[in-house]
């Protein structure tokens, strides 16, 4: 049903785009950040940006979970991967750059490390290998957070420890909002994790920055809609939280997995890689599951990481400050096959996003 | 490769307890996790990294249509003012 729906309406995407070239002030620039990989792939995919007028940009912000999670937390889990720990992570990780080496560098030198499609599936192995000490490198923003927390909650088993590096998407939106040479006018905010977290995270940016948010969908109609929502509301000086995704978000967004993850989660200041220390954005163990913690089981320690290689702009990429062509290693010595940063390796990668475009 | 904040829309086929098997279109089935949401046979679910994290309705489907018939005609009608 859903898909048979006129989601892709090659018609009403013109229409939208009309609306937009009328609405859209005539001087001045009006950027428009979302903070979602999808979105990015959406965007430039369907190449929505040459369907806007040239001063209406719109930017990715860090949206790709793998991308910001710190060298230190690579380092980790390379360090428990070489201690005999069996690492179990997803395949978007492998090849994250650690300070000096990704899990796949710890594969290739013997250490058990192993791609799962689910953290169910760390869970299923655990089971089926009892004397074999195995962690989950848990990564992702609140689509993927309250999966953690399902298995979790459900008592796995004793040899299956847990490298939490979930992040929370509000806070960093908060720092986007707050960095005043970035001047953004406006948020598509994530239709995915909105399903999770509902609208009302979002309620302090209208009302406390004068920001407009629209969370949105992920058909390139949804995105257009976003930003003529957001167009909308700054022309009559009414900036607010809309929601365009009402198929998949609901104001209170899914309260069972909001409830899961609070028993057990909480949330401490946590370093983005290019981004540094966002208070509250990261997720920890509360203290009644704090033996799934790898880095207490193992104990685990490492140095504070080098988050960004030697000429690399991560840092300005995932805060859409530049584009990945004016980065002069965008594929010249960084390719998807070579990947320098973060936001080559992983697929939602602004960068990796990009090359793909570049070259199909 | 999964793409981390990404969902796809499948249909329930059937449910037991916490697991649901559920067809993706052209007749790819998984087992999907389905504890954070409680959907019927026959509903479609969003489904990431092996959960299913929200039901979708064909009524808020349709909503979303109407919602952007809504925008787009209000703007004509201003227009013809
Ligand atoms: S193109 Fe490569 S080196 Fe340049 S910012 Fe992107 S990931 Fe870093």
């Amino acid at each position: 049903m859903v898909e048979k729906l006129r989601f892709r309406d090659p018609d009403l995407a013109k229409r939208v785009a009309e609306k937009i070239h009328k609405i859209a002030p005539k001087e001045g620039t009006v950027k428009i950040c979302h903070v979602c990989g999808t979105h990015e792939w959406t965007i430039t995919h369907y190449g929505i940006r040459s369907l806007l007028p040239e001063n209406i940009e719109v930017i990715a912000g860090p949206g790709c979970p793998v991308c910001i999670v710190p060298a230190s937390e690579i380092d980790e889990t390379v360090q428990l991967a070489l201690k005999g720990v069996a690492i179990t992570c997803f395949g978007d990780v492998l090849r994250v750059p650690g300070s000096k080496m990704s899990p796949l560098d710890a594969k290739a030198e013997g250490a058990d490390v192993r791609v799962v499609y689910s953290v169910a599936d760390a869970v299923k192995m655990a089971e089926k290998e009892p004397e074999k000490d195995f962690a989950f490198f848990a990564v992702g923003f609140e689509t993927t957070a309250p999966s953690t927390a399902v298995e979790i909650i459900n008592k796995p088993p004793e040899n299956l420890s847990f490298l939490v590096s979930h992040r929370v998407i509000p806070p960093a939106m908060k720092l986007l909002v707050e960095m005043k040479d970035l001047s953004l006018n406006g948020f598509i905010a994530p239709g995915h994790v909105s399903t999770i977290i509902g609208l009302k995270p979002y309620e302090l940016f209208p009302k406390h920055y004068k920001m407009p948010v629209v969370v949105a969908g992920f058909e390139p109609i949804d995105v257009l809609f976003g930003v003529y929502m957001i167009l909308k509301q700054l022309s009559e000086n009414k900036p607010q939280l809309e929601n365009e995704y009402v198929r998949a978000v609901h104001w209170e967004g899914n309260t069972r997995a909001q409830e899961i993850m609070q028993k057990v989660f909480g949330t401490v200041d946590g370093n983005w890689r290019g981004l540094g220390t966002i208070p509250f954005s990261k997720l920890e163990l509360n203290e009644d599951f704090t033996s799934y913690d790898a880095h207490l089981k193992h104990d685990v320690k490492v140095e504070k990481g080098v988050d960004i290689q030697k000429g690399c702009r991560c840092h300005l990429i995932v805060i859409g400050k530049i584009r990945p062509t004016e980065c002069p290693l965008f594929m010249k010595a960084c390719t998807p096959h070579k990947p320098v940063g973060a936001c080559m390796v992983s697929t939602e990668g602004t960068c990796r996003i990009w090359a793909k475009t570049q070259t199909c | 490769m999964i793409m981390m904040c990404l969902a796809i829309p499948a249909k329930i086929i059937s449910v037991k307890e916490d697991e649901a098997q559920v067809d993706f279109g052209k007749g790819v089935l998984r087992e999907v996790n389905v504890t954070l949401v409680s959907p019927q046979v026959g509903d479609y679910v969003l489904v990431h990294a092996g959960y299913a994290i929200q039901v979708l309705s064909e009524k808020e489907a349709l909503e979303t249509i109407r919602l952007w018939n809504e925008i787009l005609e209000a703007e004509a009608k201003i227009q013809q003012k």
